[in-house]
């Protein structure tokens, strides 16, 4: 067989390109929403560790310093579970045990990797505003603003510019993460295509096809992160 | 008023270690509107731990602070609303990078004093025409000198109107060629009769503005008076050797 009947044979008959094009879906509906809440329970988790981090030796003893101890305690546990365990297990757990009631695949897996996501998001954003140098935040508090308007006007803004790099890598990588959804029987991108090899018992298209449009979107994506970071890195100098 | 007490210091106190490093042991002071009050002393004598005591950036370990006539020591007082009054000038500028000259100036009377930005930008720009520097308003500070960043961060801190400046070695990471410049704008900061703590090393601004001296060693005030008595009438030996050293 030609390459033309391979590709008519993997993508045209039977409508097989919709296995990719419904996984596509599915594969950025997930990548998508993760990276949304990633981020939310990133950024949370990183202020709770730097408030305590820089705070905790200067506080006085007192309600303020026992919740802030009890949340940083909660956020270690957290960081250390996530991220001592595969992704996989995680997404099992999740779908056979902690919400074994829900047909919902999809939110199943954004919660999975929404909540692995955050776990590394929260350790990029806390090198972050560790970079940030001491005097920054002194200026800040000379100037009368109080610890939140600091981090919001100060802090935040300068640690986002400084870690959007790695922030960019942890999207990539949780893009191509997300290929491991077939574990739990949900028909992303990297299923759809090994659906198709199970038909044709061709392995060569719809794997090659599969990397293919993988590679397609990270390099998009590092495009225009690339942009992004051109257009910050403008308003310094 | 002139003469009356705008800060008073009461038995200072800051300890690390439990007491085992006492980097300020029992200072009382007080400072009243339109001093300038300049505090030298060798390194490590805990002059800038001090100053920085003052608006609480360090918080003391004993003693109390009254400004205007309220202990800021108090846990239940609200620092930040006190530290609106306190202006601070750092030996490393602390600028913000990325926030154009005029908006590092505007941000804090507009979020803080809820100022209008026409109204923080009008006084923003008086000052900035002050120091010469109006041009560079719209520039950031990674394009400015030395001298230039710290001219900028006398004006930042004086947008927020205060009643005392707080100046933290303000020329020691300048090249010497910029350190006039800067001195020029804290003199005519003390002409214009604000009242100032400054830290320092140079030894002919304490002399030349200063209208009381503090002589500080091991935590310690050593000797206090006017530029006269420390310069030319240094009693205590510690002082005269530090002189010795330093003149």
């Amino acid at each position: 067989m030609d390459f033309k009947s391979k590709f008519i044979a993997n993508f045209i008959d039977d409508d097989r390109w919709k296995y990719i094009w419904n996984g596509l879906g599915v594969t950025l509906k997930v990548t998508f929403f993760a990276v949304l809440l990633g981020i939310a329970i990133g950024v949370l988790v990183a202020i709770i560790r730097s408030t305590h981090e820089k705070n905790s030796k200067s506080m006085r003893m007192g309600f303020g310093k026992a919740v802030l101890a009890i949340l940083n305690t909660i956020c270690k546990v957290y960081l250390t579970v996530i991220r001592g365990t595969p992704v996989v297990v995680q997404l099992m757990i999740m779908y056979y045990i902690i919400l074994a009631d829900s047909r919902n695949k999809v939110l199943v897996a954004t919660l999975a990797f929404g909540i692995n996501s955050g776990a590394y998001v929260a350790e990029i954003f806390r090198s972050g505003i560790m970079s940030i140098d001491e005097g920054q935040f002194e200026a800040g508090r000379s100037l009368g603003f109080n610890f939140v308007q600091t981090m919001r006007y100060i802090i935040i803004p300068q640690a986002f510019k400084n870690v959007l790099p790695a922030l960019a890598n942890e999207f990539i990588v949780l893009l191509k993460e997300t290929s491991v959804v077939g574990y739990v029987a949900l028909q992303d991108l990297t299923k759809g295509g090994d659906i198709i090899r199970s038909r044709t018992f061709d392995a060569f298209m719809p794997l090659f096809g599969v990397a293919l449009i993988y590679l397609i979107m990270v390099l998009f994506f590092t495009w225009l992160v690339g942009r992004l970071e051109r257009r910050l890195r403008n308003s310094e100098r | 008023m002139n003469g009356d007490t705008l800060i008073r210091v009461e038995k200072l106190q800051k300890h690390y270690n439990g007491g085992v490093i006492k980097a300020l042991d029992g200072i009382n002071t007080e400072i009243k509107k339109g001093e300038v009050v300049v505090v030298i002393g060798p390194s490590g004598s805990g002059k800038s731990t001090f100053l920085r005591c003052l608006n609480l950036l360090e918080v003391p370990t004993g003693g109390n602070i009254f400004f205007e006539g309220v202990d800021i020591t108090d846990e239940k007082v609200n620092i930040n609303i006190h530290r609106q009054k306190m202006g601070m000038v750092f030996q490393h500028f602390n600028l913000f990078p990325h926030m154009t000259i005029l908006k590092n100036m505007i941000i804090a009377p507009m979020k803080l004093r809820k100022k209008s930005e026409a109204e923080a930008t009008e006084l923003a720009m008086k000052l900035l025409r002050r120091v010469g520097l109006e041009d560079r308003a719209n520039a950031y500070p990674s394009q400015l000198s030395g001298g230039q960043k710290q001219r900028i961060a006398i004006v930042r801190a004086l947008c927020m109107e205060p009643e005392v400046m707080l100046f933290d070695e303000p020329t020691s990471a300048l090249d010497p060629e910029m350190v006039g410049e800067v001195l020029e704008v804290m003199k005519q900061l003390a002409h214009d009769n604000m009242t100032m703590v400054v830290v320092t090393h140079e030894m002919g601004f304490a002399r030349e503005v200063g209208s009381r001296v503090m002589f500080m060693a091991e935590g310690r005030q050593v000797e206090e008076g006017t530029p006269e008595e420390i310069f030319d009438h240094p009693k205590s030996e510690r002082l005269q050797t530090f002189l010795a050293k330093v003149l």
